[in-house]
């Protein structure tokens, strides 16, 4: 913790203090307010999202909802083989979603790796209304120094990314160190300035509704702008009941500081009729208020284009088929 | 459109193949009633849904002498296996056929299509695939020696769960070798019409299931005739304690499963999130209409105004109309009959000083519609929380200790059912020993296995169905007389 600026953890704890009622901060201050949550029933839990997804979306309201979907993707391509070739046409496909109808709306980021900034803003231009998000604290593992996290942080916020999307140490919160989860969290969201902060808490990892509820928790109390699921890089990844434990955890934030958070499922996502799903789970969990790309995103790629696919189906009566949607990044995210 | 607004998604009705005139079912044939036929409606719509036969004193003896004739030159000749297969035709045939017994089943008692897609019809499958294998297994089903079945069993049904209700006493009764007449209830006949069709696609022995269909006194009828061996009936405490009495003397057998008023205990350590759901499926699955619906909620008292707020707010996403939709959480009240019920219990309610709210929901025009309701600051004395009303609304009433919530919960004539809802598993162990009643759920509610026996304490009525538990409510063991 050497390397965290001051100030951070400063602000950040003072408000945590204030808000749990302790005058210090520490591990058991936030492990009794944590496991003072209440419990998540891992069946009723996987009941509720089976329920949601008995929801049967159609005509109009199956029209409006794929044009939400597509506003609130992070097109992503997070692969070691990235190029600045294979960015460029995650942009195109940004900007142009389906090139027969330009009525498509736009996703709202694409989610590169920080290197792939300056690619995508030269391709994105600045007044394109997408957003470039990046991971950055040593994703996916997050196994890094705090120091090297924080610079991974700054580089990419200084080549304009909009958005940043990090990791917490998973290995912290499963050993109970909350304190250091906490501090890491505060520390990047003060190095992030104007970039809102997504908190990737590797649900997967931390494999218990309890966990998540309480990661969810510990990321909103450290100012995190978004919390999110998934790396996408461990299975499994952004699942409907997880989902549904983070949006109960956002309305019940919101509920108590008056503070909305966002909600960011990645990975796995994969087709209209799933990502409507999750919309439906927003609409009845959260509410309406969240039905909006600023407080909910998906974090995929190939949903893109089958929304694209219905979309056209639903327009023009009849399936066209993959070769009729343009596919620059073709990835298994 | 600027909110997220579920355009109608209804089930077509073109797969039904609907008569507009059904007799009574007796001896594999559809045959008139003599009594006096009556209409059956959708209590969505008030719509004529087709007319029905009544089976009057003469129409109950014939289905009884067919019942008897099956039983003896058939049924009771055939071995298990061979009984047995014809249990898994009918229950493959149940599935083959289920979206069109949810689309009838839906439409003739007002639930939600969901409901009866997802639970009414494969669980009433599941109760024939269960006791198929049981038919050629009774000796290791039951303790006693020589199992053997009743003869003929008279079986009377409600409204509320047509063709499940129809499962859970045809399945083990012909499992065990019995044959049956069984009267469905007047306002909700067509699915156990539609079931006597599957008998004859299942080419079931004529005789061996019998339909009658009729009001009361085509039930009192059945219940006295003196061909029958033995009565199964689920329906009000009223008419099982009338069965009781009428039986009382001979030497027919009973099992009934009646009324409930069953508490749904949430502790301030409950999974809070899953409680609210629980709580809703206790009382709003089925509009109410559920004999062990969870209609007496008990909060402990530190988190009763969470618990009110939360509850509250989930209630407004609850979608009424159009049981037919795909997205109907509540459908239509069943009758006119009980929705008039219901409108006296709630006026008693608020004449008695709890507090009365609901979702304040646009209701249909036509058909019978109640608002999901809650009422807080009930107490024990009020007669919502004593007597059951059977209908989309719950009374809340708190407790501060385990013991208390004991003691509540227990403090009713009633005991079918209870629920109970902690983190802590050793509480959970506690409660469930001390509760007086035949179920108790933990952390969940409303779940029901064709293994696992169902049925009350106290006047919610004695004899279990469902497991080994129920199937021994159809098998005589010992010496033959």
């Amino acid at each position: 913790m050497s390397s965290a600026p001051i100030d951070t953890a400063v602000d950040a704890t003072a408000r945590a203090r204030d808000f749990l009622g302790v005058t210090r901060l520490t591990n058991s201050a936030l492990r009794g307010w944590l496991h003072g949550l209440p419990g998540v029933d891992h069946v009723g839990c996987d009941a509720r999202a089976g329920d949601l997804g008995t929801r049967s979306i159609k005509n109009d309201a199956k029209l409006w909802a794929i044009d939400l979907a597509i506003s609130m993707i992070d097109l992503t391509t997070l692969e070691g083989s990235d190029t600045a070739g294979k960015v460029r046409g995650l942009c195109a496909k940004a900007l142009t979603p389906d090139a027969s109808d330009l009525s498509t709306p736009r996703p709202a980021a694409v989610c590169v790796y920080g290197d792939m900034v300056p690619v995508a803003r030269e391709a994105l231009g600045t007044d394109s209304g997408v957003g470039i998000a990046a991971v950055a604290t040593a994703f996916p593992s997050g196994r890094a120094s705090m120091a090297v996290k924080l610079a991974d942080t700054r580089e990419a916020v200084a080549a304009s990314a909009n958005e940043i999307d990090m990791v917490i140490d998973r290995g912290a919160f499963l050993a109970g160190d909350y304190l250091t989860v906490f501090h890491q969290i505060a520390d990047v969201k003060q190095a992030c300035g104007p970039a809102r902060l997504k908190v990737i808490m590797e649900t997967g990892e931390l494999v218990t509704y309890d966990n998540v509820r309480r990661a969810s928790w510990l990321s909103m109390l450290a100012g995190g702008d978004f919390i999110k699921t998934s790396t996408g890089k461990v299975a499994p990844a952004a699942t409907l009941p997880v989902t549904i434990v983070m949006l109960e955890a956002v309305r019940d934030w919101f509920a108590l500081t008056g503070e909305m958070v966002g909600v960011k499922p990645a990975g796995g996502i994969r087709t209209s009729k799933e990502a409507i799903k999750f919309l439906v789970a927003v609409n009845e969990v959260a509410g309406e208020e969240w039905l909006d790309n600023k407080w909910f995103r998906f974090g995929a790629s190939s949903l893109l284009n089958d929304l694209v696919l219905q979309r056209q189906r639903m327009k023009l009566g009849f399936y066209s088929g993959a070769d009729y949607v343009t596919d620059d990044a073709p990835s298994l995210y | 459109m600027s909110t997220f607004e579920y355009a109608p998604a209804p089930e077509s009705r073109a797969i039904l193949d609907l008569r507009a005139s059904y007799g009574l079912f007796i001896n594999g044939q559809f045959v008139s009633g003599n009594g006096t036929p009556f209409k059956t409606i959708s209590p969505a719509t008030e719509e004529v849904l087709a007319e029905i036969s009544e089976a009057n004193a003469a129409d109950v003896d014939a289905a009884v002498r067919a019942a008897r004739t099956a039983y003896t030159r058939v049924w009771s000749k055939l071995s298990g296996a061979d009984r047995g297969k014809y249990l898994y035709r009918i229950a493959r045939i149940l599935q083959e056929r289920s979206r069109e017994f949810a689309v009838l089943e839906t439409l003739d008692n007002g639930k939600p299509i969901k409901e009866s897609r997802d639970v009414d019809v494969p669980v009433a499958a599941a109760h024939f695939f269960y006791h198929a294998g049981w038919a050629d297994k009774l000796e290791y089903a039951v303790h006693g020696a020589n199992p053997r079945p009743y003869g003929v069993v008279g079986q009377v049904i409600p409204w509320n769960f047509p063709l499940l209700m129809l499962s859970w006493k045809i399945a083990p009764a012909l499992a065990a070798g019995n044959t049956v007449v069984l009267k469905p209830a007047e306002t909700t006949p067509l699915t156990a019409l539609l079931f006597a069709e599957v008998c004859q696609q299942a080419d079931l022995p004529p005789g061996v299931v019998n339909i009658i269909t009729g009001a009361g006194a085509t039930g009192a009828a059945l219940v006295e005739h003196p061909g029958i061996d033995k009565i199964a009936f689920t329906g009000s405490t009223g008419v099982g304690k009338a069965i009781a009495r009428s039986i009382a003397g001979t030497r027919k057998k009973a099992t009934l499963e009646l009324g409930g008023k069953a508490a749904n205990i949430i502790f301030d350590d409950a999974p809070i999130d899953q409680a609210i759901e629980g709580i809703i499926n206790g009382i709003f699955f089925n509009q109410g209409h559920v004999c062990c619906a969870g209609s007496r909620l008990l909060v402990q008292e530190s988190i009763a105004d969470e618990v009110d707020a939360r509850l509250k707010r989930r209630l407004k996403h609850l979608r009424l109309g159009d049981p037919l939709d795909k997205n109907t959480d509540v459908g239509a009240i069943n009758s006119g009959a009980q929705l008039a019920r219901i409108t006296e219990l709630v006026a008693a309610g608020e004449a008695e000083g709890a507090q009365r709210w609901d979702t304040g929901c646009p209701l249909p025009e036509k058909g019978f519609w109640f608002r999901p309701t809650v009422f807080t600051g009930v107490s024990q004395t009020h007669r919502i929380a004593q007597e059951e009303i059977f209908g989309p609304v719950v009374s809340v009433l708190t407790f501060r200790t385990p013991q208390e919530a004991v003691a509540k919960a227990n403090n009713t004539p009633y005991g079918l059912s209870a629920g109970i809802w902690t983190e802590k598993g050793s509480r959970i162990l506690w409660m469930a020993d001390q509760l007086r009643a035949g179920v108790v759920w933990a952390n969940t509610f409303n779940r029901f296995d064709p293994a696992s026996p169902f049925g009350g304490y106290k006047e919610s009525g004695y004899g279990r169905e469902g497991g080994r538990q129920g199937l021994a409510g159809y098998i005589v063991t010992g010496k033959s007389a």
